[in-house]
Parts: C-alpha cells; structure tokens; sequence
C-alpha cells in the first residue's frame, strides 16, 4: 500500500487506468439506460417512473460512496500521513457532491408524480440533502488548506481530514433513515445477498450502478491528476521564485 | 405533465450532467498538465 503513495508510481498507473475506467464505463451506462428506458417493462404500481430509477439509485450509491471514500482517506491521511490519501479524498468530493445533489433532484423529480409533491421534510431526503451540506463545507475547507499549504503555512489540512472523519456519521443515518423514522420513502429493496427487485429491473440497474461507479472512479483520478499537477506547479514556481 | 415527461427530465439531468462534470474535469486536467509542462521547459 505504502508503494502506490508514490506519486510517481501512482501516476504511471493511473494515467492507462483513467481511459480504461471511463470507457468501460460509458459503455455500460449507455446499454443500462438504453435497457432501462426502452426494453424493461413499466412497473405495476410506478408505471414509467420507475425508468427514473436507473439514474437515481445509482446516483444515491455513489453520494454515499463519495463520502466513505473521503472518510476512509482522510483516516489514512490522519494516520500513515500518506501525501497521496489527502488528494484522494479532495479527489473525490466533487463527483460525490454531483451525484449527491442528482439523487436529490432525480428523486424531487419521481416523487412529483408518485406522491403528488416535489419534496418533504422526511428522514431519508434530509439526511441526504445533509450530506450535500457537508459535501459544499469539505470542499470550502480542503480548498482553503490547499490555500495555505500553498502560502507555507499548515494545519487546515488535517482540520479538513478530521471534518471527513466527522461527516461520515451521516452515512449509516442515511442508510438507516427508512428503518428509524416513519418515511415515504421505500426501505432498501435490495440486502446483503438478498433482493425484492424482479430481475426485469434488476439487470439494466445492477448494469447502471457498475457503469456510474466506473465512470465515478475515472472522474477520481483525473481529479487527483490535476491536484498532483497543481501541487507540482506551486512546487516548481517556489523555486524559481527563490532562485 | 405525462409520466414520460419526467423521465426525460431526469436522463437529461443525468446524462448532460455527468458529461458536464467529466468534461470540466477533463479540461482541468489538461489544463494543469499543459501548465506543468510549460514550467517544466522554462
């Protein structure tokens, strides 16, 4: 593990595995949508709405999945003080923010016509749109101490990696929403090894999750690419400046 | 507003959105790389 925080050694690998990712990637989301939207039935009881879910399930997973990747980093930034662990969690705020704030609208936009309204104070939609909050305060924060780090000056680095620690309470309350509190939404149809999805469904949707993700995972490293080279820039004009 | 109408409003907030998002991000790459490399020559 200690030999992929070397810069250099990451970059040779990512640089291959960037493409690799996003076009295997756009591939499987365009059969799954395809699929989705023109090949698997209407539901008995959502009707066409339900093709809506092929963009927003995936969304909701990596939402998550974005904050459990910065929590995860942050924790190996705080703890083995990898250089590269801090760039991967800023790396994956941005994409998480995208898919958070579209699970929020795609759900806004099926819940108009299934429960006759755009939006409701419920535990499941407040505790995502929580987790966008804490999404827009991370990047505000990780900006700031890249800021610093720039100006020589130290410390917001590891506020920013303690604040990723921190909002990661939010996941598992997310997760638990439906169970805790009384909600609209549907609880989780699909468990460890265990699924109430028809495999109609299943199929186009298992598709479209793998294909977000693979796509979310080359957005990651072309965003950890440019910070390397951002950093490196800086780097490079301290010394010449000095020079 | 018919069912289909929302669906289309969601997979043209999905699709446009995430190839806005890939293709700001890939701009940026290229952009840092370029400047790297023109700091790397001088």
């Amino acid at each position: 593990m200690h030999g992929f925080a070397n810069p250099t050694r990451f970059l040779s690998i990512a640089r291959p595995l960037t493409p690799a990712l996003m076009v295997t990637g756009l591939i499987m989301v365009a059969i799954a949508l395809f699929l989705g939207l023109f090949n698997a039935p209407a539901d008995r009881l959502m009707g066409e709405t339900v093709r809506i879910l092929y963009i927003h399930v995936p969304a909701a997973w990596l939402g998550m999945a974005g904050w459990t990747s910065i929590a995860i980093a942050s924790l190996v930034e705080l703890v083995w003080r990898h250089p590269l662990a801090g760039i991967a969690a800023r790396a994956s705020a941005l994409p998480g923010a995208f898919f958070c704030a579209l699970c929020l609208a795609t759900g806004s936009i099926w819940a108009r016509p299934t429960w006759g309204t755009w939006w409701v104070w419920d535990g499941r939609l407040t505790s995502m749109l929580v987790l966008l909050f804490l999404y827009l305060g991370y990047m505000a924060l990780a900006d700031a101490s890249q800021k610093d780090a720039a100006a020589g000056r130290n410390g917001t680095g590891r506020v920013a990696a303690i604040f990723g620690l921190i909002g990661a309470i939010n996941v598992p309350i997310i997760n638990r929403s439906v169970v805790w509190w009384n909600s609209l939404h549907q609880p989780a149809s699909i468990t460890m090894g265990k699924s109430a999805i028809d495999p109609a469904f299943l199929w186009p949707l298992g598709m479209a999750v793998i294909g977000f993700s693979l796509i979310f995972g080359a957005i990651v490293l072309m965003r950890m690419r440019t910070l390397l080279a951002d950093i490196r820039i800086e780097a490079r004009m301290r010394r010449l400046a000095a020079a | 507003m018919t069912q289909w109408t929302y669906v289309i409003m969601t997979y043209a907030l999905g699709i446009g959105g995430t190839i806005g998002l890939i293709g700001y991000c890939w701009i940026a790459l290229k952009r840092a790389e370029a400047r790297l490399d023109a700091l790397k020559r001088k």
